[in-house]
């Protein structure tokens, strides 16, 4: 029972860091049918800046307690968002009108650069995150413990998935989101102004990919500059597990993924791990291809 | 000059849609296009609103070129537009559908009026308010296309379509909608294929062939030509 509930405590806390990536890549989807295969590096910035800055405050000796480390995380969330922003200018508004192909190959070549550009700067080793920023308290619940690091990863990242939602749901700019996923001619026939919707989803998808980023850096101590690829690709997953374009879903999808990794990383081999991350991926595309919560089909990337 | 299609071209491609038209509609007027279809009315419709871009001539609205600016300016200059195929957002709410439609106003006092009064003018929006669009019936999302398109307190109202698909009785309901609408003022520009029911309710017409204007007279001239009778009005009209 205790190592069951270990698991999935553990499972939620990375499976909200799966569902905040693949908030990005639905997105984004939602909006321009296009999955972004940069996003996934966009998630390594983030870990880097948030490294960088918590070092440079800490040796400033700014960081103290749970205030510092929002200060970090908001920043992060600015910085990343910009870099979306400046992404979707440089690689993909010029290409808007001409095939689908095209962007795809642009996506996976500025993901290359990001991924190349934080090696060059960075280097290649892994880099540790300063060990005295994440709390060390172990909460004792129902006689289980249960670490309050884990607990704050869940409360974050389920606090900012609610926030999403919540502006989606009930401001006009989310609506005005939505309509532009919807039918984006009819969306301009509203007097929306289409691309400024578009420039806005690449700025919120990357801002909370770049706290994931972060939220991993804390939870694990270390960062590196291929992390990238394996949770932009789990997280990718996840979009398609919950149903790719519908933000309920890659919520739902993140979160439940995690789960599934961790019990089954604990009861049938942990080096099985990723393999049943993708099997996950392989059984959804069969049997159902709209994802869990999807109601339109991923027909091509 | 109110509204001014001025040697308007449009291309797709290669391919010539509009041949240089010229529309003009006064302030106050219902004016309608009617043409076969690929006769270039939607077309007409979608370069006033911005959705394409003329190759040559242009759009004006009170001497402003409407042409160069982007789609959203030209709903903020008081043109809206019940699209062809209504083109309701589905997997939104009734209300929150109107709301769009109101989407460049920031007076909330005025949305409301206009909300009730859209309410008045189809009470059936009302009762669904807080449906998803996507699972009314034709007619009603006809009705919330209309609906939507006059959120946004237009000068102008384009119209395309609305009679399509809609059993008759809802076609004349619609219609007499469309003429309370322009009593209040607001100027009115209808394409249809049912060219009858249109040149009734309208105070001009247009007759669009392959990207041509071939005909520009009052409705009732319309109404009475034989011509027209022959191409639009199933035979004679007697």
């Amino acid at each position: 029972m205790e190592e069951f509930f270990q698991q999935l405590t553990n499972g939620l806390a990375v499976g909200g860091i799966y569902a905040l990536i693949a908030l990005g890549y639905t997105m984004v989807y939602g909006v321009l049918k296009l999955i972004n295969f940069a996003h996934g590096d966009l998630f390594t910035i983030g870990a880097y800046l948030g490294f960088t800055l918590f070092t440079a405050f800490g040796l400033a000796g700014w960081v103290s307690g749970p205030g510092g480390v929002l200060l970090v995380l908001v920043m992060v969330m600015g910085l990343v968002a910009l870099i979306g922003f400046l992404l979707e200018r440089v690689a993909y508004r010029p290409l808007r009108s001409s095939s689908r192909l095209s962007a795809v190959v642009s996506a996976l070549g500025a993901s290359i650069f990001f991924q190349n550009a934080v090696m060059l700067i960075y280097g290649a080793k892994f880099q540790v995150y300063p060990n005295d920023i994440r709390p060390s308290y172990v909460l004792s619940i129902m006689g289980i413990d249960v670490p309050l690091v884990r607990i704050m990863m869940i409360a974050a990242s389920l606090g900012l998935m609610l926030a999403l939602y919540w502006f989606t749901q009930r401001t006009r700019i989310g609506a005005a989101i939505r309509a532009t996923a919807i039918d984006q001619g009819a969306a301009k026939l509203m007097g929306i102004d289409v691309n400024r919707v578009i420039s806005l989803v690449f700025m919120i998808g990357p801002a909370l990919g770049g706290v994931a980023g972060v939220m991993v850096g804390l939870y694990y101590g270390q960062v590196d500059f291929t992390m990238g690829w394996v949770y932009g690709l789990k997280a990718f997953t996840a979009a398609i597990l919950g149903g790719i374009g519908n933000i309920p879903g890659a919520m739902v999808g993140g979160l439940l993924l995690g789960v599934i990794e961790a019990l089954g990383a604990a009861y049938i081999s942990i080096a099985w791990k990723d393999a049943i991350a993708f099997l996950v991926l392989i059984l959804i595309l069969i049997i159902r291809p709209t994802g869990l919560l999807g109601e339109r089909v991923a027909d091509k990337i | 000059m109110f509204l001014e299609l001025r040697d308007l071209h449009v291309k797709y491609g290669n391919v010539e849609a509009l041949h240089g038209i010229n529309v003009h509609v006064d302030e106050g007027e219902i004016v309608t296009i009617l043409g076969a279809n690929g006769a270039g009315k939607t077309t007409t419709l979608m370069s006033i609103s911005g959705l394409v871009q003329p190759s040559q001539g242009g759009v004006y609205f009170k001497g402003k070129a409407l042409h160069e600016m982007p789609s959203h300016a030209v709903v903020r200059e008081g043109i809206t537009q019940s699209p062809e195929g209504r083109r309701v957002f589905g997997t939104l709410t009734v209300l929150e559908n109107l709301n769009l439609g109101a989407f460049t106003s920031n007076d909330k006092a005025r949305i409301r009026k206009t909300r009730d009064w859209i309410f008045e003018l189809f009470p059936r929006l009302l009762e669904r308010k807080d449906q998803l669009a996507g699972t009314l019936s034709g007619g009603e999302q006809q009705m919330l296309a209309i609906g939507r398109a006059l959120m946004g307190d237009p000068k102008v109202l384009l119209l395309d379509e609305p009679s399509l698909g809609l059993a008759p009785i809802l076609v004349k309901s619609i219609f007499e909608t469309v003429r309370a609408i322009n009593k209040t003022g607001m100027t009115v520009v209808l394409v249809e294929q049912n060219a009858r029911a249109a040149l009734k309710l309208a105070t001009r017409g247009y007759v669009l062939e392959v990207g041509r204007v071939v005909m520009e007279d009052s409705a009732a001239n319309l109404l009475a030509n034989t011509d027209v009778q022959d191409a639009y009005l199933g035979g004679s009209g007697h």
